[in-house]
Order: structure tokens, then C-alpha cells, then sequence
């Protein structure tokens, strides 16, 4: 239907006779073409050309500047696309400067390690603003929350209570069967109630827990401080009068405290029923005995080891979630970038807390 | 594709739409509403906030799959078509988007050549580059602005990186959701300015919604009014006034109404070439449009 686009060199190599369609559609190898033109024409002819783009008229443009030759042969609107084609032609950088890759791994590295750096004393501050803020909370019992608290107290622990419910049972089943393979190659098999309640009561209870509140509140706090940060409702708060600070972010931080050691013994309890059952249908030990062993194997301050470590956990979750919210600055995209970050740097921190947890209450005599 | 340069009143008709019907839930947005764009002309559309404007966008260039009625561009019906097959069609329209919605990962002139890339890969990069470099000219950016990411932009260059990236196919048909909004008046008036000149440069059709009453004035050349569920009224403007439609009313001769129609009005009586020197040097000082220089008003 369209001719494409073509040129011809007429007139002895003197005029440049461009035809057909010049639209981006129709150019085909034609910039190329253009491109390895060796004659070097005095001037250029488009009458015959059916109907031209901006793109087109880039191409002739081009030509006509590079051999300062004039167009001819243009009607009334071709010229005008022309016209306004060379008023757009200005020296431009299109591509960003680009570093040398050294240099720039070096700028990455160092970067890096300021935002670690910043992220840190940031954290710190933000722990001691919470205690500040919750000092002057106990002084001022007015000036709590109770309707954000409580149901944060909802959000964190009750409405969690199912999945981490389904979570805990079904590690007590693959630590119990896990255990039982092992065990069963040196007759050993009763040892598994051993290894199911140590190892939920010490650790995997809370730890399990710690992961599933970060990932499913730890993540919320950030995204909901950040997107009120973005929707200036923080600011909007601070203009009336009220604390950010109690508001928002203490009713948050006390939830997570108290919730953790609730979830993580609710965690431990539900991961002991699933071993249990494991027990009993695999390996055919009756819950009567599974309890009953429990009792002689598991010493107390097992149980006492979780309930310690998980305020504590819930309490990194909590300021880690709560800090990042409110760090979004800018767009959308920060806001994403910061509930990663929370959710990162509280799991990150809860692992670490929990060597240092397993260090201190070896060397107390708690094994 | 078609010839570079069409004059208003071809009457062609670009957009037709049929009996749409819209309904979110239990609201119903749109209720059988009709509409017709033509080759050349920009039309303006206006309604109050909720009267379903984007809405309407959304469902003629088919992200919005209505509940009933037939929406034709370029006299292909676009209701229940394929990806593949919508494609010859959305060649040939551009569109931007409130925010702008460039691709924050990209650079703005990568930005520009992503829909270039996607329908002809042949071209090579250095001539991307230069389709690049003049579309962010002729959108009237800063030279500086071609290799800066979005977040390096501000609102109103935003804009006009979105322009530009609409523009890349040199598309007949380009739609506009509110260009001007959130826009300072000297910039509101370039952005205008550079519509127009588009328009007359490459022979766009314009579907721009638009709450600024003085984009209505000063470029639009017909004006379509959204209430009560449909198009209540499509006409130039003297022809919405002389209707005595309340909201019609309320909105052209309300207080904002007159001062912009009295400011289109100033316009008129002024020398043209007069108008058009006061044009560019507003254009300028906003921020070099270099690509109105000579058809500004």
C-alpha cells in the first residue's frame, strides 16, 4: 500500500532524491543506507516523498545539516516538520556519565558502610526516644493510648494466632519425624521426644516466632508509618499537637513486647502437640508417656530461656519496623524499599541476639 | 499512519463511543454515554470530580473492560480484543498518564525510546539516541534532563518527560489526563502552548481531560461535559454557554469560569503577534520551549 521510504542520487551524484513513505513504520534499512552514502550531494530533493514523521524529517534534517546543503521541494507542512525538527536539534547528552567499574564498586562499598553506619545510630536513637517516651508514659499514665494499644494487641498477637498456630505444628511434626529417622539408626528412637521438647521450648518456638511477627508486623509497622509519612499524615499529627512518637509508635512497641512471649509460648505449646502426634501414630509412644518423659527431660529453664528471649525479639521487630517507617522519605518506591529493610534488619538482628542469648545462659548453667 | 500536517474539521471521526456503561459495584459511573472525538480537533473533557472522566480514558484505550457498549478507535472496535491484535491499534495513539508514569528504573530519554524498541527493534542506537534527543527538545525539557532518572525530576518536567515518551511513534491520537493539574500557571500556560503547537506540527488529535478552565479556553477546540452519568453537552464553548444546563452553568459563569473566559477574551482583542512575542518570552522564562517558537498562538 505505502511505498517505503528510498533515496536516489540524481543529477550526477549532485541531489539527493529522497521517496515513498518517511515514517518510522516504513524506514526500514534506510538510516543505514544513509549512513554508508559516499556522494557527497549539493542538494536534497523531497517532492517526491508521499508523507513524512518527525523521524523522517530527523533523517532529512540530518543529512542537510551534516553537508550543509538546502532541502527542496518540500510542501507547506513538510516544511514546517522540518523547521520545528531544527529547532529541536540542540547538543544533547542522552546517556548518563558512566564511572569506571573500581571506582564505582568503591563508591558502592563506602556508601554502603555510611548507610550501615547512619542505620545504626539511628537505631539507637530511635530505642532511646522509646524509652524516653515510655518514661514519661509511666509518669503521664494519661497520655497512653489505650484504644491504639489495644488493638494493636489484636493486630500483632490474636490475629496471628492462626498462622503461626499452623507454622508451629507442622515444625513439631518435621522436627519429630526429622529426629526419629536419625535416632532410629541407634535404637534410639525414644530420644525424640528429648529433641522435639528441648529444641521448641528453647528455640525454635520463639525463633520461629520472632521470623513470622517480623514478616507479618514488623513489615506492617513499616508500611503504614511510611505511607503516613508520605500522606504528611505524620506531620499533620505533629502540627496538632500529637506525639508522633506516642501515637503511633509506642502502642506498636508495647503490642510487640507483651504479644511476643504470649505467641512464642503459644508457638512452643502447639509445636509440642504436633510432635506429640507424631509420636504417637509413627512411632507409637502414647501422649500419656510423651508427657510424662517431657517432664523428666525438660528442665524449666528451657521454657524460662523462650519466654525471656522473646520480648526482647519483639521489641527489635517493633523500633526496627517503626524506625524504618518513618525514615521514608520521597516517593512510593521508599516505602517498599524501607519495609524490606525492616523486615531484613529484624530478623537479621534477632538471629544475632540469639547467639549472644545461647552464649549467656550456657555460661549461666541454664543447659 | 497518516500525512504529517490535518487541519481541524476533516471530521473524520477518531473516537466513537456507543452506549458505555461503567459500573463499579453498585455506583454506576457511566450509563449508556455516547461520544465522538474528530480527526484534528482537541477536545477537552470536564466534570466534576467522580463524574467518571479517567474512567472514561481508561476504557477507550482498553484498560477498563466496560460492563456494556462499544468503544471504536480509528474505526476498530477495541471491546474484548486480544493483546496482540490491540497492538496495530495502540501504535498509533500515546498516552500520558496523570503522574507521568514514567518507568522510574529508566532514564527519561530511555524512557522515550522503550515503545520504539518494542515495535521497531531494527533501529539502531545511535539513531534512538537522536529520536530521543529531539523529542526531549521538542517537549521543551532542559538539555540536562535526557540522562536524569524520574526522581531526579520535578512534577511539571515530569510531565513533559511523559509527553515525550507518548509522542515517541509520532502517534495520530494522544490522550492526556490533566496535563496541566498540579502545574504553576506559567508552566500550565507553556504546556499548553506546546500542546498546541504539536497539534499543529504533527496533525495530533487530542482527548485531554483537564479541569484547568484556561487550557479549555485557549486551546481546546470543542468541549465535552460529563454529568449525571453521560455526555451531557459537546460544543465550543460559546455553544456550552448558551445551554442552560445548571452545572454547565455553574462551571463556565462561576467566578473562576469568568475571569478565565474574561482572560480568553483579553487574548483575542490582542495583536496576534503581539500575543505570540508575550507567549514565548512566558515560555522561556518557564523553562525554554524552544519548540513553540513560531506557532504559539
Amino acid at each position: 500500500m505505502n511505498a517505503p521510504a528510498a533515496f536516489e542520487l540524481a543529477d550526477n551524484a549532485r541531489t539527493l532524491r529522497f521517496s515513498g513513505t518517511m515514517t518510522l513504520a516504513h524506514l526500514g534499512t534506510l538510516p543505514h543506507r544513509l549512513d554508508d552514502l559516499e556522494a557527497s550531494p549539493e542538494r536534497i530533493d523531497i517532492a517526491p516523498v508521499e508523507r513524512m514523521d518527525t523521524v523522517g524529517a530527523w533523517l532529512v534534517h540530518r543529512i542537510a545539516r551534516d553537508f550543509d546543503i538546502p532541502v527542496d521541494g518540500a510542501n507547506a507542512d513538510q516544511a514546517h516538520l522540518l523547521e520545528q525538527i531544527a529547532a529541536a536539534d540542540q547538543p544533547l547528552k542522552v546517556h548518563p556519565d558512566t564511572t569506571p567499574s573500581f571506582h564505582h564498586m568503591l563508591d558502592q562499598a563506602g556508601a554502603a558502610v555510611i548507610r550501615a553506619g547512619t542505620t545504626l545510630i539511628g537505631l539507637v536513637g530511635f530505642f532511646g526516644a522509646c524509652l524516653v517516651t515510655s518514661a514519661t508514659m509511666l509518669i503521664h499514665p494519661r497520655r497512653i493510648r489505650w484504644h491504639a494499644l489495644s488493638r494493636q494487641f489484636e493486630v500483632v498477637g490474636v490475629d496471628a494466632l492462626g498462622i503461626i498456630g499452623l507454622m508451629s505444628f507442622l515444625i513439631g511434626i518435621v522436627i519429630a519425624q526429622q529426629g526419629a529417622i536419625q535416632l532410629r539408626q541407634f535404637g534410639a528412637e525414644v530420644f525424640t521426644i528429648n529433641l522435639v521438647g528441648r529444641l521448641t521450648l528453647r528455640e525454635l518456638g520463639v525463633l520461629m516466632t520472632a521470623i513470622m511477627v517480623a514478616g507479618r508486623s514488623g513489615s506492617a509497622f513499616a508500611a503504614q508509618l511510611g505511607s503516613m509519612k508520605l500522606a504528611e499524615e505524620v506531620d499533620a499529627m505533629r502540627t496538632i499537637g500529637v506525639a508522633p512518637m506516642e501515637a503511633l509508635v509506642m502502642p506498636r512497641v508495647i503490642a510487640a513486647f507483651w504479644m511476643m512471649p504470649l505467641l512464642a509460648f503459644y508457638s512452643a505449646m502447639v509445636g509440642l502437640v504436633g510432635g506429640g502426634l507424631f509420636c504417637w501414630f509413627s512411632l507409637g509412644i502414647p501422649p500419656i508417656t510423651f508427657v510424662s518423659r517431657l517432664r523428666e527431660v525438660v528442665p524449666m529453664t528451657d521454657l524460662w530461656q523462650g519466654l525471656l528471649k522473646a520480648p526482647v525479639f519483639g521489641l527489635i521487630i517493633a523500633i526496627a519496623g517503626c524506625f524504618q517507617g518513618l525514615q521514608v522519605e520521597g516517593n512510593a518506591e521508599a516505602v517498599g524499599l524501607r519495609t524490606t529493610a525492616a523486615v531484613v534488619q529484624s530478623i537479621f538482628l534477632v538471629i544475632v541476639l540469639d547467639a549472644f542469648f545461647a552464649v549467656f545462659f550456657a555460661s549461666i548453667g541454664w543447659i | 499512519m497518516k500525512p504529517p500536517r490535518t487541519r481541524p474539521g476533516d471530521g473524520d471521526v477518531v473516537i466513537c463511543v456507543r452506549g458505555l456503561t461503567n459500573r463499579f459495584g453498585e455506583q454506576v459511573i457511566h450509563d449508556k454515554l455516547e461520544l465522538d472525538v474528530k480527526q484534528g480537533e482537541i477536545l477537552g473533557v470536564v466534570g466534576g470530580s467522580g463524574t467518571g472522566k479517567s474512567v472514561l480514558m481508561r476504557s477507550i484505550i482498553g484498560l477498563q473492560t466496560p460492563e456494556d457498549g462499544d468503544v471504536q478507535v480509528f474505526g476498530e472496535s477495541m471491546i474484548g480484543r486480544e493483546d496482540h491484535e490491540a497492538r496495530n491499534i495502540r501504535r498509533r495513539w500515546g498516552v500520558l498518564f496523570q503522574g507521568g508514569a514514567l518507568f522510574t528504573t529508566l532514564t527519561v530519554a530511555e524512557n522515550v525510546q522503550v515503545p520504539i524498541r518494542e515495535y521497531f527493534p531494527q533501529i539502531e542506537q545511535d539513531l534512538l539516541d537522536q529520536i530521543a534527543a529531539y523529542k526531549v527538545t521538542m517537549t521543551g525539557l532542559p538539555p540536562d534532563a535526557a540522562p536524569k532518572y524520574p526522581s531526579e525530576l520535578s512534577g511539571g518536567m515530569k510531565k513533559r518527560a511523559g509527553l515525550a515518551r507518548s509522542l515517541a511513534l509520532d502517534p495520530e491520537l494522544l490522550f492526556l489526563d490533566e496535563p496541566t493539574a498540579g502545574l504553576d500557571p506559567i508552566g500550565a500556560a507553556a504546556f499548553d502552548a506546546l500542546i498546541h503547537s504539536l497539534k499543529e506540527t504533527l496533525g495530533l488529535t487530542v482527548f485531554l481531560i483537564t479541569h484547568d478552565l484556561d487550557t479549555l479556553h485557549a486551546i481546546c477546540d470543542r468541549v465535552a461535559v460529563l454529568a449525571d452519568k453521560r455526555v451531557v453537552a459537546v460544543g465550543t464553548i460559546p455553544e456550552l454557554l448558551a445551554l442552560d444546563h445548571p452545572w454547565i452553568q455553574e462551571y463556565f459563569n462561576g467566578p473562576r469560569g469568568r475571569a478565565a473566559q474574561d482572560a480568553a477574551e483579553r487574548e483575542l482583542g490582542q495583536d496576534p503577534a503581539e500575543d505570540l512575542k508575550r507567549r514565548r518570552a512566558a515560555m522561556e522564562s518557564a523553562g525554554g520551549d524552544s519548540a513553540v517558537r513560531d506557532t504559539g498562538a
